[in-house]
């Protein structure tokens, strides 16, 4: 089975950065170090044979993984953040969305599809951490209201990967409130009997931790993400002394309660599937 | 003792004044009326320069004044004695950084939840700057399910620099407890108004802050982020915090512009901590205002509104 398909070069990648090797052409796992090819290493769903280290990929990938065929119908893929705040930091914030978005071939971080998952209508929202560390503003918040209201209508499931740092500073107030958005979505989700599968990958921080990413009626995690609400290095500065190890990953998460299971990416498709099943027969 | 922030600086000087020339006059028969006078007319267009000039970075220092009202005194001055405080999230403990309890305005009751901040540094400490943890958030929860049981509406003060990023915070989900406060805030049934007296930092303020009407006191700020981390995550330093506070639209008169709060409660001219019952006063008359007119609604439609009013906010393209 080939694992990803690209149509257009440009969309997330998970190879394209890997500079270390000629010409993308080999990967080495940033944990244990091990070389395989670039090729290989895809058709692995990015995880390394050896040490079962998930790289993070993009939106696309997702897809790839999930959908029957790899086939799916893509909604709002042309809606991009204004700039209400005229912000500027070192950089105008228009000219930093417009830099991600050539460097990316994304137009901000989340996209939205419908397509099947064994045969089963369901609505995904992915997230791209590739586009300014996944923040979520306006464009955000808007994609997955609207992502719902396709779900609500298809009388299907809805999930949402997340993959993100937190809110988006540069649209400030308003990004705070994409908190308060996405989460009254979700009661109309709820309201209509809906499943909403929230699938944590690394990293979940900030913001979208206090929102939608622990809001599912299952909240699920891939293996040895990063997963909380402050960063490490806050929590670090706050306690004054070294995180215990294994702080904040999937496997602490879980074991406090706050996720229903961990997933590896081989068998990702397959449990995903099955919850739906479960939840829509 | 009175605390002035530098800007505040030649407010104090007249005042010192005042004071002096009014001593004089009592210990040598001097008449110092006119003298009196003229210094107070001084003051009065002095202090009105600064206040109508202040900086986005001078109000989120006034929204810190170490003057300024903090929750429990709104409360216990608006409610006349009526106020019972409530403890406890039925589940950990009880978060010092959280409080909430029934009281009445003039023979409404009413639900009262905050954030508390501390006059002194062992206040400080007990109240944990204001910060709460999970059990906080669901402490809050807690009452405002209370309330929705018995019909009461909820008034929320917003007083926070942010959730408390601790270790045990995260352990006990800080992410999650928020998260569901937002949520089920969205569904209740009573009306709710939340109003930012001082700091309205990010997830920890939000946690408490999803309503029907949103305000914020003339002199508080509310943002994604603190200035200071906004200018350390962005500039890599402490010291584009006065930029970043500008570049954060984070006042009460931008926040209106942005449609993000209903209205901005006027503070007296010299701000809300130097005449706490005024402000006390102002706050009390609009929340009356605002619960009689919420109250009207039908309560299946007043939250629909509530998420609907959520869903018009951002700006895409
Ligand atoms: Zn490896």
């Amino acid at each position: 089975m080939v694992w990803f398909k690209r149509e257009k070069e440009g969309i997330t990648t998970s190879t394209k950065d890997k500079k270390e090797t000629p010409e993308g052409l080999w990967h080495k796992c940033p944990k244990c170090k091990t070389v395989v090819t670039a090729e290989d290493h895809a058709k692995n769903f990015y995880v390394c044979d050896r040490c079962s280290n998930h790289d993070r990929i993009g939106s696309e990938e997702y897809f790839q993984i999930f959908f029957d065929e790899g086939k799916y119908k893509e909604f709002d893929a042309k809606l991009s953040s204004g700039d209400p705040l005229k912000f500027t930091d070192t950089k105008k914030y228009t000219d930093r969305i417009k830099a991600t978005q050539a460097k990316t071939g994304l137009t901000d971080a989340i996209r939205c599809a419908k397509g099947d998952i064994d045969g089963q209508p369901t609505v995904i929202a992915a997230m791209d951490f590739a586009f300014i560390g996944g923040s979520m503003g306006s464009v955000v918040g808007e994609k997955i209201a609207r992502a719902i209201d396709q779900a609500i209508k298809a009388k299907c499931a809805f999930m949402i990967i997340s993959k993100s740092g937190g809110a988006r500073m540069m649209e400030a107030g308003l990004s705070l409130m994409q908190l308060a958005k996405t989460s009254g979505k979700l009661t109309q989700l709820a309201d209509a009997g809906l499943p909403y599968i929230s699938f944590l990958t690394d990293p979940t921080t900030g913001g979208v931790t206090a929102s939608f990413a622990m809001l599912g009626d299952i909240n699920i995690a891939e293996p040895g993400a990063l997963i909380g609400f402050a960063g490490p290095r806050v929590v670090k500065e706050t306690i004054g002394r070294d995180l215990p190890d294994g702080f904040q990953t999937s496997e602490f998460v879980l074991e406090h309660g706050f996720l229903d299971y961990i997933v590896e990416r081989q068998n990702l498709k397959a449990e995903v599937s099955k919850s739906i099943r479960l939840f829509m027969s | 003792m009175a605390t002035y922030l530098d800007f505040e600086e030649p407010i104090k000087a007249l005042e010192e004044q005042i004071e002096k020339a009014k001593t004089l006059g009592e210990e040598s028969d001097m008449d110092m009326g006119d003298k009196i006078k003229e210094l107070e007319g001084k003051l009065e267009k002095k202090t009105k320069e600064i206040f109508t000039n202040l900086t986005p970075w001078q109000r989120v220092q006034l929204s810190r004044h170490p003057d300024r009202p903090y929750t429990l005194a709104y409360i216990n001055a608006m409610t006349e004695g009526t106020f019972q405080e409530l403890h406890g999230d039925r589940n950990v403990k009880d978060d010092k950084a959280m409080v909430g309890g029934f009281g009445q305005l003039d023979g409404q009751t009413v639900m009262f939840i905050g954030q508390q901040k501390g006059a002194n540094t062992k206040m400080r400490q007990y109240r944990n700057f204001g910060m709460a943890n999970p059990e906080g958030y669901r402490k809050a929860l807690r009452l405002m399910k209370l309330a929705e049981k018995f019909n009461k509406p909820i008034v929320t003060l917003i007083d926070t620099p942010g959730a408390f990023p601790g270790l045990e915070a995260e352990e006990r989900g800080q992410g999650e407890a928020i998260a569901r406060n937002i949520y089920e805030m969205m569904k209740l049934k009573v009306p709710v108004i939340c109003v930012v007296i001082g700091e309205g930092a990010s997830g920890g303020a939000l946690g408490i802050g999803v309503g029907d009407r949103i305000l914020m006191l003339e002199n508080s700020w509310y943002s994604v982020i603190s200035p200071e981390n906004c200018s350390t995550i962005l500039w890599r330093s402490w010291d584009y915090k006065e930029t970043a506070a500008e570049a954060l639209k984070l006042t009460s008169t931008d926040m209106k512009k942005l449609k993000i709060v209903d209205e901005v409660v006027k503070e007296p001219l010299c701000g809300a901590h130097r005449k706490h019952d005024e402000i006390f006063d102002t706050l009390k008359k609009v929340l009356k205002k605002e619960i009689a007119a919420l109250s009207k609604l039908d309560p299946i439609k007043r939250s629909a509104d509530r998420i609907k009013k959520f869903e018009n906010m951002g700006v895409t393209k």
